[in-house]
């Protein structure tokens, strides 16, 4: 694999996260993190959508008419979106079922959508594809490490299986239930993105406007 | 490059566009379809099965199952019937047709539209006649209707288990609908109070287990209120005057 493949794959994990340095696919990182499986699941489910997706835009990048690119690309990520949902419903039922509509949200998820745009418009398909690999995988990484939090402190398991004793099963642990709810993912992403950008000090966004004093300078009060 | 944007060539994508992605999607749907209905089909026989409390781990759901009757009952007498094929009756299909069902106007507080005439009930029978019966029950929540099973003990009033097993509700909110703990409760609850009205309700908040009615309260769901007053509308009409509460006098009375 060529260098600049690698850097194509690799690039969006850390150094240009879809979630932590675009703020793209909030909601599903929302919604389906409480568990561990069922999150694994739509980081396979993203992954594929927008590699997948992403490598047929590409495909047909210059055929496709710029009045109607963004229609052209919700028509291919939608199938796909349809294709993977099926395939879910016919082997894994009762994940299909967890997930229930967040597989289809995929469909609107920004991540996606934003590559088909932003790269595979204008570069080859096996690049695409891999860029699509990279953004699930930069996704990926977010998610499972908010699942890996929220299903460990908020329910006391990993993957199911009870790591720390619950309170209610006679063992010493009382979850903490807030975890389990939405708004924890916001504390959690806020948190990543803090450590990310403090090791990575040039995703530090510059300041868009500096807080004025009360006083204007120069003038004594 | 350059005539891409021309409107031929627009209308052209467009169109190869479109009959691609629909045979791909519907070729996937058609073939996918069997091993689908396999799964959703031992998923309801799961749920019937855990809904009445019979289902424990390692149990080969398929036998189990056959050993539960299934009857149909006709909603307008409050009788079993014979006169229905059950291999082919679909009750969801029923609730949509005219002929075979009931347009529920001003009484239809789960939020159904029309009430099938015929619904199919499953019946476990023990050495000493009837064990445990469980009806079907399905209302709107807040995204979605929600399909489910009640079961209710010998006595057609205390309850055996509940559980649904088709809803869209949201995940980790009114998706908790599915939550082990939050179903036991259902366990031990009375359906109808000492005149036989109906009672079982799903209550705003905790269930204070030291007043008299908490025998027919369950606890709502915290974060899914409108999840829990529909399986609270759903379980009223269902056990109601509308729903299966004639056929169960009927069968307490042994007329059903």
């Amino acid at each position: 694999m060529s260098n600049k493949m690698k850097e194509i794959l690799l690039r969006p994990v850390f150094n240009e996260n879809p979630i932590a340095l675009q703020i793209l696919g909030i909601c599903s990182a929302l919604a389906v993190t409480s568990s561990l499986k069922v999150t694994s699941v739509m980081c396979i489910c993203l992954t594929v959508v927008a590699a997948v997706s992403s490598m047929l835009v590409s495909l047909i990048r210059n055929q496709i008419p710029g009045s109607i690119r963004i229609i052209v690309q919700m028509t291919i990520i939608a199938s796909v979106v349809i294709l993977v949902d099926q395939i879910l419903k016919a082997v894994a039922y009762d994940i299909s079922k967890q997930l229930s509509v967040f597989v289809g949200l995929i469909i609107t998820n920004c991540i996606v959508m934003g590559r088909a745009e932003g790269f595979a418009m204008k570069n080859p398909p096996v690049d695409s594809f891999l860029d699509g690999i990279g953004n699930g995988l930069g996704y990926s990484v977010i998610l499972l490490a908010l699942a890996f939090v929220r299903e460990l402190f908020g329910s006391g398991t990993l993957y199911g299986f009870e790591v720390l004793p619950i309170a209610t099963n006679g063992g010493w642990y009382v979850p903490n239930g807030m975890l389990l709810l939405p708004p924890s993912a916001f504390f959690l992403i806020g948190l990543f993105i803090w450590g990310l950008r403090a090791w990575k000090k040039s995703q530090v966004e510059a300041p868009d406007f500096k807080i004025a004093a009360n006083t204007p300078k120069g003038e004594t009060a | 490059m350059a005539n891409n944007d021309s409107t031929s060539n627009t209308i052209r994508v467009a169109l190869a566009l479109c009959v691609v992605c629909s045979v791909i999607v519907s070729t996937a749907a058609v073939l996918l379809r069997p091993a689908q209905q396999v799964n959703k089909d031992l998923d309801r026989k799961t749920n019937i099965l855990a809904a009445a409390g019979m289902l424990e781990k390692g149990d080969d759901v398929l036998a189990k199952f056959a050993t539960i009757k299934t009857k149909a009952v006709d909603l307008t007498t409050g009788k079993f019937t014979d006169s229905l094929d059950l291999g082919t009756y679909n009750q969801r299909k029923a609730a949509k047709d005219p002929a075979l069902s009931i347009d529920l106007g001003d009484d239809d507080i789960a939020k159904i539209g029309r009430l099938p005439k015929y619904m199919i009930v499953y019946v476990v029978e023990g050495v000493s006649g009837l064990e445990k019966i469980i009806l079907p029950i399905k209302g709107y929540g807040l995204w979605s209707t929600l399909y489910g099973f009640v079961a209710l003990e010998s006595d057609l009033n205390t309850v055996a288990g509940l559980g649904f097993y088709e809803h869209a509700e949201t995940p980790g909110l009114g998706g908790e609908v599915d939550n082990p703990t939050w179903k036991a409760q259902w366990i031990g609850k009375k359906s109808y109070d000492s005149n036989r009205k109906q009672a079982l309700t799903v209550i705003k908040g905790k269930v204070d287990s030291s007043r008299p009615q908490s025998v027919h309260e369950i606890d709502g769901l915290s974060g899914a209120t409108i999840t829990s007053k529909g399986v609270d509308n759903l379980i009223k009409f269902w056990m109601g005057e509308n729903g299966f509460a004639p056929f169960l006098t009927n069968l307490r009375s042994g007329e059903a």
